[in-house]
């Protein structure tokens, strides 16, 4: 999936593009409202932290169990706007995916499909750039779950937090030469990121609160260590 | 569908003022929170900005500042500010910078304003208007029965009446029928003329009421003394009558009964006698065991036995904090135990000694005088001696005297004074003619050791022998001290050597100058320096009060502080005195000596919030003193 990533550089032209061909209403709606100016500074921009608890790490075998999210700002992340959801994944969920988010076949049983919460989902994703912590999970889960429905490819830019962290921590002389010296690496996790700037410990693995979580990492990562004036294009994935 | 955000949730639930918020409100609450982060170094409010949110710390530190730029408070983790401006203008007062990286919980004014009007404690916490430790204080005093409860509702009988002129064995056998251990005794008003005394019972017959009878005084004046079953109750009655009016406190009647020493009573409503309370009246309504230690007491034989109760005295300290006593019930409940003990180490005294050669008084100093005592005290007496008093004759006795009563009580518990504030000491063994000398010239030149002495002789009171003497100490005082502006101005800034700290920060006590400390003495930062102000005041305005709730009551008759002043030094007091002996309670129960001392770790979130409060109005009323008394210029 990472080979199929628009060049970064890239997001605005992909995004017109796809605008304009797109078939399906309800993405082309997207396509048409997500169109970002790279020269938006972070500290103007709508955001949107998403997170997503699945079945597995491989999108091609693995399904999406729970979304959420919660629209934000660089000053402000607004708890009214999140939003949760439990979809019902189309296989069943395998023993250790329960150990690991806790949501419980019960649960699952009574939800709906992904498909019955698209135009809520796409709603929310309008107009804003998206915040992950790891993109290799939400955007191919997203596309294949999109492109196995609607028949379409689903992709978008994402502020990736945990590669914002990659490059200030394993990028830099000093990591370079604590690896040079046989090191380990920091880890780059959500919740070692987090304790680096003093944010209190969450409990994992809840899609909301991995959100919410999310959303506070990138409002301390451009505190310490960009400025509010830092335009997203060089911020986004 | 709507998901609880538990980690929002719970953290705001552990803190106040959200702790007590139902869970309704509380999912509410978590729901509408905004989240920022800030940088260690970055300002969170600046002056004036609007503000229309209350700021809760998720993570890390804040400190708050004065608009004159000085620091006023440190706060962290479940710490709320923002609430001043929110009950105001809408307007930042105290600017507040992150000093960590701090994570922010952002509470929209609308649900501010909402969980104040439906939570009242809520309201209580943040409100500034409503003084927060007015509220809690009052809530102490309300969750305290005793308080409230009106003596008449513990009468489960009429009183027996008889007449003054019927005999003993009448007045025994109406005893023996109605099944009571006392009689009221009564007169035709046309006989005992005294108006005072004169009621109208529900007849429409006058009688007045003469006296009292117990069965311990069939046994003691009319058995043991031989007199005749004919004997008329007149001659055997008890006429000094203590008695106690039917709406007041079961509270101020077991105080009543420990001041005098009682056992019964005798409750009315203006002048009509309603009935006979009785020590076990009390005891079977609230078993408290003060009453039962003072009257073991005067019982003891001897010193040893007296040193034995000190465990007793501590239990019966535990008992009544935990049956809800405020700091001044458990304050004249110790002050009473330790009068007792002295009084009765006098008496024990005196049968080994012989009677005195002149009169005395001996008096209490300090907390013990102004019925104030701690659990954790030492001693501070005097002897004041009649004006016949020759020192070559009679000191040798007074010193023996002494000697016995300090020794006895420092067996007790009531160690020996440091300074030497005791009756031992031949300076403070003097006639009553020496002591209006002293008292005088400390007042006339208030040198640091007079100011010294003043402030801890000037809290004086009787505890056996001649109460005159004492009291007319204390008219010299009222009368002296305040019609003299030198003297009040130097016990003004004496009263500032004390001052409390800004507040506690996570498990430090903030210091103003920034500093941390790991406990703080609740006695020397915050009940001294209150009473040593309320002292000052009081004898500017010639109260002859030796507690300072009561001289607070003297204080609000002048103008000599602002409206509302007097009664938030009163919270205060009462709120920072209370601290005090709950972590005292707190030490005896967990096995460690007690001590003044508490440490910041063990003080609870709203504790900690009320206390600073607190704090601030000591140091408040601590500025005012000092433009209050001005060093009057030596030049007029």
């Amino acid at each position: 999936m990472r080979g199929a990533e628009p060049d970064r550089q890239r997001w605005p032209e992909y995004l017109r593009g796809r605008a304009s061909v797109c078939k399906e209403p309800r993405l082309a709606r997207y396509f048409a409202a997500g169109t970002l100016d790279p020269q938006t500074p972070i500290g103007d921009a709508t955001l949107v932290a998403l997170d997503m608890e699945t079945t597995g790490l491989d999108a091609s075998r693995h399904a999406i169990v729970s979304i959420g999210l919660v629209p934000f700002t660089l000053n402000r992340i607004c708890l009214a706007e999140r939003r949760y959801w439990v979809v019902r994944p189309p296989r069943p969920l395998s023993r250790e995916s329960v150990a690991l988010h806790r949501i419980t076949h019960s649960e699952v049983a009574e939800a709906p499909d992904l498909e019955a919460i698209f135009d809520d989902l796409l709603a929310e994703l309008s107009g804003r750039l998206a915040v992950v912590h790891y993109r290799h999970i939400e955007r191919p889960f997203l596309n294949s779950a999109i492109q196995g429905r609607l028949g379409e490819e689903f992709k978008f830019p994402v502020i990736d937090t945990m590669s914002l962290e990659a490059r200030i921590h394993r990028q830099s002389l000093w990591a370079r030469f604590r690896r040079w010296l046989g090191r380990p690496p920091v880890s780059i996790r959500l919740h070692n990121s987090r304790e680096r700037y003093g944010l209190p410990p969450y409990q994992g693995h809840h899609a909301l609160i991995d959100a919410l979580a999310t959303a506070e990492l990138l409002q301390a990562q451009v505190a310490n260590h960009y400025r509010p004036e830092t335009p997203i294009g060089s911020l986004w994935s | 569908m709507e998901v609880e955000l538990l980690e929002v949730r719970e953290h705001m639930s552990r803190h106040a003022p959200f702790d007590g918020l139902s869970d309704d409100l509380l999912d509410e609450l978590a729901g509408r929170v905004e989240v920022s982060y800030f940088k260690a170094g970055t300002e969170i409010l600046s002056l004036d900005e609007p503000l229309n949110e209350l700021l809760y710390i998720r993570s890390g530190a804040v400190e708050i500042y004065r608009r004159n730029g000085d620091l006023y408070n440190c706060l962290g983790e479940g710490d709320i500010f923002g609430q001043f401006s929110l009950l105001r203008n809408h307007r930042v007062r105290f600017p507040a910078t992150a000093i960590e990286d701090t994570l922010i919980y952002f509470v929209p004014d609308e649900i501010f304003q909402r969980l104040c009007e439906v939570d009242d404690h809520f309201a209580d916490f943040v409100e500034l208007g409503r003084s927060r430790l007015k509220a809690v204080v009052e809530e102490q005093h309300k969750s305290n029965d005793m308080m409230i409860t009106r003596v008449r509702k513990l009468l489960t009988r009429k009183p027996l009446l008889v007449d003054v002129h019927a005999s003993v064995q009448e007045a025994a056998r109406r005893m023996h029928e109605e099944n009571v251990s006392s009689v009221l005794v009564i007169a035709d008003p046309g006989e005992e003329e005294d108006p005072r005394r004169t009621f109208v019972d529900r007849q429409g017959e006058s009688h007045t009421l003469v006296g009292i009878l117990t069965d311990q005084d069939m046994r003691n004046r009319v058995l043991a003394e031989g007199l005749s079953a004919a004997t008329p109750l007149g001659e055997v009655v008890t006429e000094a009558l203590i008695t106690i009016q039917s709406d007041e406190s079961v509270h101020e009647a077991m105080l009543s009964m420990l001041r005098n020493n009682v056992h019964h009573l005798p409750v009315l409503h203006r002048r009509r006698p309603l009935g006979v309370l009785h020590l076990s009246d009390i005891i079977r309504y609230e078993t408290h065991s003060s009453l039962y230690l003072v009257s073991n007491i005067f019982s003891q034989p001897g010193p040893k036995g007296l040193a034995r109760l000190e465990p007793d005295v501590r239990a019966a300290f535990v008992r009544m904090v935990h049956e809800g006593a405020n700091s001044q019930m458990v304050g004249s409940a110790l002050s009473t135990i330790g009068r007792s003990f002295t009084r009765r180490l006098l008496e024990l005294a005196e049968e080994e000694l012989g009677p005195p050669p002149v009169p005395y008084c001996f008096m209490a100093m300090g907390s013990m005088a102004r019925n104030e005592q701690s659990i954790v005290t030492d001693q501070d007496n005097a002897l004041v001696l009649d004006d016949a008093f020759d020192p070559a004759q009679h000191d040798a006795y007074f010193l023996a005297l002494a000697q016995r009563v300090s020794d006895g009580l420092d067996a007790c518990g009531y160690t020996y004074c440091k300074g030497d504030i005791m009756a031992t000491n031949v300076k403070w063994r003097q006639p009553l003619a020496v002591w209006k000398r002293y008292f005088s010239d400390w007042i006339d030149n208030p040198n640091p050791e007079h100011l010294l002495h003043s402030s801890i002789f000037f809290d004086l009171d009787s505890v056996y022998g001649e109460e005159a003497f004492a009291e007319q100490l204390q008219d010299l005082v009222a009368e002296h001290a305040a019609r003299s502006p030198l003297f009040l101005a130097a016990m003004a800034r004496n009263a500032l050597n004390r001052t409390p700290p800004l507040g506690f920060f996570r498990t430090f006590v903030m210091e103003k100058d920034g500093k941390q400390n790991n406990s703080i003495n609740l006695k020397r930062r915050g009940t001294a320096p209150l009473v040593d102000l309320i002292r000052v005041h009081a004898l500017a305005c010639g109260s002859r009060a030796q507690n300072s709730f009561e001289r607070l009551d003297d204080i609000a008759r002048t103008q000599l502080l602002p409206a509302g002043t007097g009664d938030k030094i009163r919270y205060a007091l009462e709120f920072i005195a209370m601290v005090r002996i709950r972590h005292q309670v707190i030490d005896i129960e967990e096995e460690r000596e007690p001590d003044n001392n508490i440490e910041p770790a063990n003080v609870s979130d709203s504790e900690r919030h009320n206390l600073k409060e607190a704090f601030q109005v000591l140091s408040n009323a601590q500025k005012f003193m000092k433009f209050r008394y001005p060093i009057p210029s030596r030049g007029r």
